[in-house]
């Protein structure tokens, strides 16, 4: 292969290009799903291909193909080029893009088992076993198990004189009980809603899931939802569980602080960003509580790798320093807009789509609580758990979202259970007001396979860790039947 | 011709030669380009050709599914033995019966030969124009410009054989002028259809230059356009139209058909055949779309069906399967919602005060059975007072049932709009929802965007 990529790279520099780089990437990946006792789907899905973007005279172009020859090669380098030329006509100024030390190096996702190597029958046997055990319960309607498994494999070459391979191994698996009565469907999953928890791991982080010690709890919570209490509608205190707080950081800041969203190129579609470049260093985002990083480099997140797809380095990054907005996630041609080089952030989803700025593993550092303290201390509120559905406007800054379940929190103690829980807010106000988060030992990270961005669609795999937090006068129960 | 032949004979020979009891193959072919523009400059100008060869195979009741985009019949061989293996380590499905026999396919005209001028110089040339037109009006113009020419070929081993050719163009545009922001887009089979012009002009019809201000959430009447209205529909058609979502008992429709659940001036219903929609004329099974009727003035009356669910209750597939494994169920993608007498203007007037909505954003369901939903409105919400559109206002968040809301409309227009958002994440099959403009008598708002 890398005789393939040396060939483009030889063409680009000959051409006196800007910048070129070339990505061939391999995916495979493997989707188990039982549905009410029966495989629902078994599925495997092999994709190769490469992309290769051209910088000419400060416009892009990107041209793709899935037939990976030297003469495919050739003819889509020409089409990039030709395409970066015709976009010239509308470029005001040119693109501002710095080279980087050139990189030669491998990196794999460091894991126990290989998830391709399990036997299937010990796959399907797992989901099938967890499947009868919420079967048991007759208020479930819908059992649902999940198991999926992506092998990645990347070269990365540039005329930076980059040339990086990558092996990235990624697995995750869930449950999920439907309990349906009348005109009502409730809900319980473990341990996330949406197919469950992903991590770049091997088979082992599947085994420590413990997927059947928590089936019986999970259709018992459900089947009670049913007749649980709905959620009030006031202003109270909430305190999220850390699978919530996941995708709560995920919406309100992992989005929001994209520095290419920000600076408009996502505005066609998934819109732009309440956060503007100069409000760096000062503004502040929530109570000094609130410590963000973008660690790329923390081991099993799902948004861990060696190297970016422009062949900047993993890192580890402040973003939110004592309720600072202190840094962005930026690639090496947004960086300048803040006087700083790329952190490394530029994903695309496959070979077939150009990188975009995409959230890492976002994480909110620990705070200095146990999860029991904090509810002793809050006299009245909601503890939620496990997130049922989200919205949040194209400036990222007015959310709602629903949790699976809820429970009153009254005088200290943990009160009954309530359905339908659902909360809304304005994310710096939220951020702000939050003034307790648990410790080191609540802390978890969360993977979430389904970050949507861009167009052409892509769909990203990024981490959040986050432990249990509270935070007040928070309006719940916007329900509408 | 020739390579409508081709394919079909290396499925046909791959089929024939497989070891399963049956097999189906499915291949969607890409050939696609997208220019991307923000803040009035290209910014992402990308091409792709790629193919999906989809096999399904079937090994007494076991199924298995394996996809690749390297049709080499040495690779393809190899995943079609992968495929047989997979099938048989897993336990026997009872409920599935066979693939679908058979059936004829209606010819229909879905590739249009223009759509290969349109090169990136061409497009670029295009952008350009719409881009004069914005900045004479002092507005910036964010948007993206696809077209695509894909390929649909389903075979299988009972004697299904079908192919399509699609050509598709879709261009959406969004024009700011400081807080303010308006929103057009088209989607066609033939890209002669498209008027730059007209879809610049709309998009600005929105930029009224002055402040937007904030409102109070509460319920409004409310003028909805076809773009938010094709919101509501395709949500619909993902919680409750289709027989998995009614065989497992999540769907509204629930022991309610011969119910009068919307008003009576709502008619749903699906119909890949109908030429104002974007046609397609069969189903990944290669099985042709019929009709199907979801509410008839304001009754509820059925459901989509693949051949799985199809069977399951002793009937005919309509024509609804998706790419497989799909464990969503036959959603519809072909949705139509009947126009009725009034127009955009007629429904303005008979406001006093209420809320003009262009679009929505980031809609999500909050409680599926009662077709609860949440989301933003954006690029064009206006205050209505007195018969006329006055002030634009700050976004409002909403969180309303659709069936509720269908069940208070006392306006649709003449008129109706293909509405599409393009390609859904990786895989491109550009389908629309036709829709017309709506009027609802209380419409509830539960916040606003404070920016």
């Amino acid at each position: 292969m890398k005789d393939l990529t040396q060939n483009i790279i030889d063409l680009a520099k000959m051409k006196k290009l800007d910048y070129t780089d070339i990505r061939i990437v391999r995916r495979q990946n493997e989707e188990i799903e039982v549905k009410n006792g029966r495989v629902e789907a078994l599925t495997r899905d092999e994709d190769f291909g490469f992309g290769i973007r051209v910088l000419s005279n400060g416009a892009w172009g990107f041209a793709c193909s899935s037939k990976v020859t030297k003469k495919e090669m050739e003819a889509v380098f020409g089409k990039a080029l030709k395409i970066a030329r015709a976009s010239l006509r509308t470029q005001r100024n040119g693109i501002h893009y710095p080279t980087v030390p050139s990189v030669i190096d491998r990196y794999t996702t460091p894991y126990s088992i290989d998830p391709f190597e399990v036997a299937l029958e010990t796959k399907l046997n797992l989901l099938l076993q967890v499947n009868e055990i919420l079967q048991k319960n007759k208020k479930i309607k819908i059992s649902e198990a999940f198991m999926s498994t992506y092998q990645t494999e990347k070269i990365f070459a540039s005329t930076d004189g980059s040339f990086i391979e990558q092996k990235i191994i990624e697995c995750g698996a869930g449950i999920s009980a439907s309990a349906i009565e009348g005109d009502e469907i409730q809900v319980r999953s473990y341990p996330n809603s949406f197919r469950g928890n992903f991590a770049t791991k091997g088979y082992e982080w599947i085994e420590k899931l413990d997927l059947i010690g928590h089936a019986e709890r999970v259709a018992e919570e459900a089947s009670q939802l049913l007749k649980a209490k709905p959620c009030p509608s006031k202003i109270t205190t909430l305190i999220l569980d850390s699978s919530q707080l996941a995708l709560q950081i995920h919406e309100s800041i992992g989005h929001p602080i994209e520095l290419d969203r920000i600076l408009g190129t996502e505005t066609s579609y998934a819109g732009t960003s309440f956060i503007k470049p100069e409000m760096v260093g000062h503004f502040k985002y929530g109570s000094e509580l609130v410590n963000i990083v973008a660690d790329a480099t923390f081991p099993g997140g799902l948004g861990t790798f060696g190297y970016d797809d422009e062949g900047v380095k993993a890192q580890r990054t402040p973003i939110i320093t004592n309720g600072i907005l202190v840094n962005l996630l930026t690639s090496r041609e947004t960086a300048h807009h803040l006087g700083r080089e790329s952190n490394g952030t530029m994903r695309a989803d496959g070979w077939n789509r150009i990188p975009l700025i995409r959230m890492t593993n976002i994480n909110l550092e620990p705070g200095e609580w146990t999860l029991e303290g904090m509810i002793a201390d809050t006299e009245e509120g909601l503890l939620l758990s496990t997130n049922r559905s989200w919205s949040i406007d194209d400036q990222r800054i007015n959310f709602q979202f629903e949790t699976e379940i809820g429970w009153e929190i009254k005088n200290g103690k943990i009160g009954e259970m309530i359905k339908n829980p659902t909360y809304t807010g304005i994310t710096p106000t939220f951020w702000n007001a939050c003034d307790a988060i648990a410790n080191q030992n609540h802390w978890q990270m969360w993977g979430t396979p389904n970050c949507g961005k861009g167009e052409p669609g892509q769909v990203a795999h990024v981490g959040h860790g986050a432990s249990p937090a509270r935070f007040r006068k928070v309006q719940v129960g916007v329900m509408k039947g | 011709m020739a390579k409508r032949e081709s394919i079909l004979n290396l499925l046909k020979k791959l089929v024939q030669e497989s070891l399963a009891d049956q097999t189906e193959a499915i291949l969607l072919t890409e050939d696609s380009s997208l220019t991307r523009f923000s803040d009035s400059v290209i910014h992402q100008h990308v091409a792709e050709r790629n193919q999906m060869l989809i096999l399904r195979v079937v090994a007494g009741k076991r199924i298995a599914v394996v996809t690749t985009n390297q049709i080499q019949s040495s690779s393809v061989q190899k995943i079609l033995q992968q495929a047989i293996s997979l099938a048989q380590v897993q336990p026997p499905n009872e409920e599935f019966i066979s693939l679908p026999n058979p059936v004829p396919i209606p010819e229909i005209k879905t590739f249009y030969n223009h759509i290969g001028r349109l090169s990136p110089i061409q497009k670029v040339k295009r952008v350009n124009d719409l881009l004069k037109q914005t900045r004479e009006k002092g507005c910036a113009a964010s948007g993206a410009f696809s077209n695509g020419v894909v390929e649909l070929v389903v075979v299988n081993s009972l004697g299904v054989e079908a192919y399509q050719k699609f050509s598709d163009l879709f261009f959406h545009l969004i024009v700011k002028k400081e807080d303010e922001s308006g929103y057009a887009s088209f989607v066609a089979r033939d890209p002669d259809l498209l008027d730059i012009e007209a879809l610049a002009r709309e998009a600005l019809s929105k930029i009224s230059r002055k402040e937007p201000i904030q409102i109070d959430p509460g319920e409004y009447e409310v003028v909805l356009e076809p773009y938010a209205v094709s919101d509501l529909l395709s949500f619909l058609g993902y919680l409750g139209f289709h027989a998995l979502a009614l065989q497992e008992g999540r769907s509204f429709f629930c022991h309610r058909f011969g119910e009068k659940m919307v008003d009576e001036r709502v008619t749903i219903y699906d119909d890949g055949l109908d030429k104002e929609g974007l046609q397609v004329p069969f189903d990944f099974e290669g099985v042709p779309k019929k009709r199907v009727i979801f509410f008839e003035r304001g009754v509820a009356k059925g459901v989509s069906y693949d051949s799985i669910t199809a069977t399951r209750e002793g009937k005919d597939s309509t024509g609804h399967a998706l790419i497989p494994p799909n464990t969503e169920g036959p959603i519809p993608i072909n949705l139509f919602m009947e126009g009725g007498e009034s127009s955009l203007k007629e429904m303005i007037q008979s406001i006093r005060k209420g809320i003009y909505v262009t679009r929505f954003h980031y809609t999500n369901v909050v409680e599926p059975m009662k077709a609860v939903i949440t989301g933003m409105t954006r690029d064009g919400t206006f205050l209505i007072e007195d018969g006329e559109i006055k002030n634009p206002i700050k976004n409002l968040r909403f969180t309303e049932s659709i069936l509720s809301a269908l069940s208070r409309v006392s306006l649709i227009s003449k008129e109706r709009k293909i509405c599409s958002e393009g390609t859904v994440y990786s895989r491109r099959f550009v389908t629309g929802t036709v829709a017309p403009a709506i009027k609802i008598d209380g419409f509830n708002f539960s916040g606003v965007s404070n920016v």
